[in-house]
């Protein structure tokens, strides 16, 4: 994650652009909860009505998990824009979602 | 974590290695406590066992891996982990109709179904089938961030789905290791790992993980803590420039297992392990015997050849003729309609068949008939215990009942004296156990030396020593049977030629000169019991003409009496006659004089 140090000027683009954001949970645990609201808290505040989150259960749905590559529960994936970023875990450390989801320079945590 | 232990007892948590938070503490004695379980278990009911299909491995195993339990395969970077794995599915499916899902963490299905193809197996027809399911599961971690609390739900929930999509009966995990590379955080992961191998359990289906080799331990990342009811090493050792693939079951909870490493290969059809470490003496010896293919050969050993199944060594230096003996024995056995096979250390099958047309022996037909397979292998091509896995491969795949080794002699290049010695023990005992005929030809470099090499000698029943002798000149063969063990064998040697119509050995030499005359002081001697021969006739002749005279003049006084014979019996005829006829004319005057006296002439006629 350090290579992204040339993100500073890009971000005015970024910032017109258009989220697809998948969540994959499986079942209604306190993890995926907490990422939900994470990920909800998270959008309004740096995203506000650029943003769709569709949330995927793997537990209704088991075969999407081989589409997304995805193993670790709860799963973030960017879809658009590209490239498909994946950010796992119940989102809590916000820095790093916001690193995971370009929307932060990776230098401005470290 | 399921199993919320916080009453661990102290003593599991002090004696393991890890020390990480509490949350690991609890997790190792959970699966402590389990492991234990489980053993205590298999004391009471036998533990069953999924077969692998994969030859000789099942042997050492003693049926296979434990069903419905995981096992752990270890090993370096190209030991065949991924082979033996894959093969253990395909072969549950082939075989023994248990589907399997192979979970892919390094290749994708594509790579696999094209490396596996190159060793028969059809892989696309099998996930055609629904019989195998081949999941890649692709991990960057570059483009993954870790943001907090997570676990491996999706792992189970896309294993989970595999596994029911096609009703597995077999899973394979290959290599589990890559997700250490791929998330960061060790603690869940492990706790993650060791709830994924209970869950099998709880799955019932039988897995094999795979794992890289670590420096001081089983795997890397240390995975034989999870797995801890089989576990097999597998590697690809380098000895003397030669690699040797091994194997090893280093546990087997509840089972009893070989515990030797045991070579194996990888060839044409996947893995086969044989497991010929066996040292023992039970086999059956026949009583039946087998001609040699050379009568005289026969003769020398008790009348009519070798015991079936025995070990025939035949010894000799630099053309002394081994091979042609060896291919004698050849010839006669597939005139009995035996199958035989030729393992040639030198010579490559055209030349062997070329040359021994040479002495009147044809191997062609014998071959397009089937009965014959000569296998030409270098012996540096591999490894000693390659060689002997090679060479069991084929004997059990053409059966046959005579084998040829030759020259044995040369395997010793390819390791060291224990090895080989090691290796032709448990040859021999393997081919007497199966009750085939075997024959070695050796090299060896001195004359009149009781060396064999590798002290074979004491390995082999029947030993035929084949010498050049080197007198006035020029060199002659000789052949000896120095050992037949069960058999009153001559102790004579005698000399052989080979001919357009293949060994002749020639008739003992029993003349007047002390030991044995060979080549033209043979022939010079009895060139000089011909003179012999020459000399003594004249005094026959005076015998026979001394005789001959006898016997004339002995017929000359024949002849004599005879005609002595016949003027005695002249006269005595001539006085029969005399007699008769002085006797009629008494007659007729008594006939005379009775006429004149007018008496009845028929009274005195009745009356005579």
């Amino acid at each position: 994650m350090t290579e992204v140090s040339e993100e500073g000027p890009a971000l005015q683009e970024q910032d017109y652009e258009y989220y697809i954001l998948k969540l994959y949970v499986a079942g209604q645990t306190p993890k995926s909860l907490t990422a939900f609201a994470n990920l909800k808290k998270i959008c309004e505040e740096h995203l506000k009505s650029r943003y769709q989150i569709v949330v995927v259960d793997l537990l209704e749905h088991p075969q999407l998990a081989k589409g997304d590559q995805i193993l670790a529960i709860p799963t973030l994936v960017r879809k658009l824009p590209e490239p498909v970023r994946k950010i796992i875990g119940d989102l809590s450390n916000t820095e790093r979602v916001l690193v995971g989801l370009d929307l932060k320079p990776a230098r401005k945590i470290d | 974590m399921e199993i919320n232990n916080n009453e661990t007892p102290l003593a599991l948590v002090v004696t393991t290695r890890i020390h990480g938070n509490r949350m690991e503490r609890q997790r190792i004695g959970a699966i402590m406590i389990e492991l234990n379980n489980s053993s205590i278990e298999s004391h009471y009911k036998q533990l069953e066992k999924a077969p692998t299909g994969i030859s000789g491995l099942d042997e050492i195993t003693g049926g296979g891996l434990p069903r419905g339990r995981p096992t752990l395969i270890t090993g370096n970077a190209g030991s065949g982990k991924t082979l033996l794995s894959m093969q253990f599915l395909v072969q549950g499916a082939v075989k023994y109709n248990e589907p399997g899902v192979f979970m892919a963490f390094e290749e994708t299905a594509e790579e696999l179904t094209q490396n596996f193809a190159s060793l028969g197996f059809d892989l696309d027809k099998l996930i055609a089938n629904g019989k195998i399911l081949i999941d890649y599961v692709y991990i960057d971690p570059s483009e993954i961030e870790e943001t907090g609390d997570y676990d491996l739900e999706g792992l189970f929930i896309r294993l989970g789905c595999a596994i029911d999509s096609i009703g597995a009966k077999r899973v394979v995990l290959d290599t589990i290791e890559v997700l250490f590379s791929g998330f960061k955080n060790d603690v869940i992961l492990r706790a993650e790992l060791a709830r994924l191998f209970r869950w099998l359990k709880d799955k019932g289906v039988t897995a094999i993980v795979t794992g890289e080799r670590g420096e001081n331990a089983l795997t890397r990342y240390g995975l034989e803590e999870y797995v801890a009811d089989c576990v097999i090493t597998v590697d690809n050792r380098m000895e003397n420039q030669i690699a040797t693939r091994r194997l090893r079951i280093i546990k087997y909870r509840g089972s009893s297992h070989g515990t030797n490493e045991y070579p194996f290969l990888i060839e044409e059809d996947g893995i086969s392990v044989l497991p010929v470490t066996s040292l023992r003496l039970e086999h059956t010896a026949p009583t039946d015997k087998i001609s040699t293919g050379i009568e005289c050969l026969d003769d020398m050993l008790d009348g009519s050849g070798c015991f079936r199944g025995s070990s025939i060594l035949i010894s000799g230096t630099a053309g002394t003729g081994k091979t042609s003996f060896a291919n004698h024995f050849v010839q006669a056995a597939c005139r009995r309609g035996e199958r035989c096979i030729y393992f040639a250390f030198e010579e490559s099958p055209s030349q062997i068949v070329r040359n021994m047309r040479s002495i009147g022996i044809d191997l062609g037909p014998l071959i397009s008939e089937g009965l014959l397979q000569i296998r030409s292998i270098r012996p540096m091509a591999f490894g000693l215990e390659m060689h002997l896995l090679d060479i069991l491969r084929h004997i059990n795949k053409f059966q046959p009942k005579v084998v040829v080794f030759d020259p044995i002699s040369n395997l010793i290049n390819v390791g060291v004296i224990e090895d080989v010695k090691s290796m032709l023990t448990r040859l021999i005992d393997f081919m007497k156990t199966k009750e085939i005929t075997t024959i070695c030809t050796s090299l060896v470099d001195i004359e009149d030396e009781g060396q064999t090499g590798q002290g074979a000698s004491s390995l082999m029943d029947t030993w035929i020593k084949l010498r050049m002798f080197e007198t006035d000149g020029e060199r002659n063969r000789g052949i000896s049977v120095i050992k037949s063990r069960g058999m009153k064998h001559s102790n004579q040697i005698r000399e052989y030629l080979l001919t357009d119509r293949g060994v002749r050995i020639l008739d003992v030499y029993l003349g007047a000169g002390a030991g044995l005359l060979m080549g033209s002081a043979r022939a010079a001697q009895e060139a000089r019991e011909g003179e012999k021969m020459l000399v003594s006739d004249p005094e026959n002749e005076r015998k026979k003409r001394m005789l001959e005279r006898k016997l004339r003049s002995l017929k000359a006084k024949m002849d004599l009496l005879h005609s002595e014979f016949e003027t005695e019996e002249e006269e005595l005829e001539l006085l029969v006659k005399e007699d008769e006829t002085r006797s009629q004319d008494l007659e007729l005057s008594r006939e005379e004089r009775a006429r004149t006296r007018n008496s009845d002439a028929s009274q005195p006629r009745e009356e005579k």
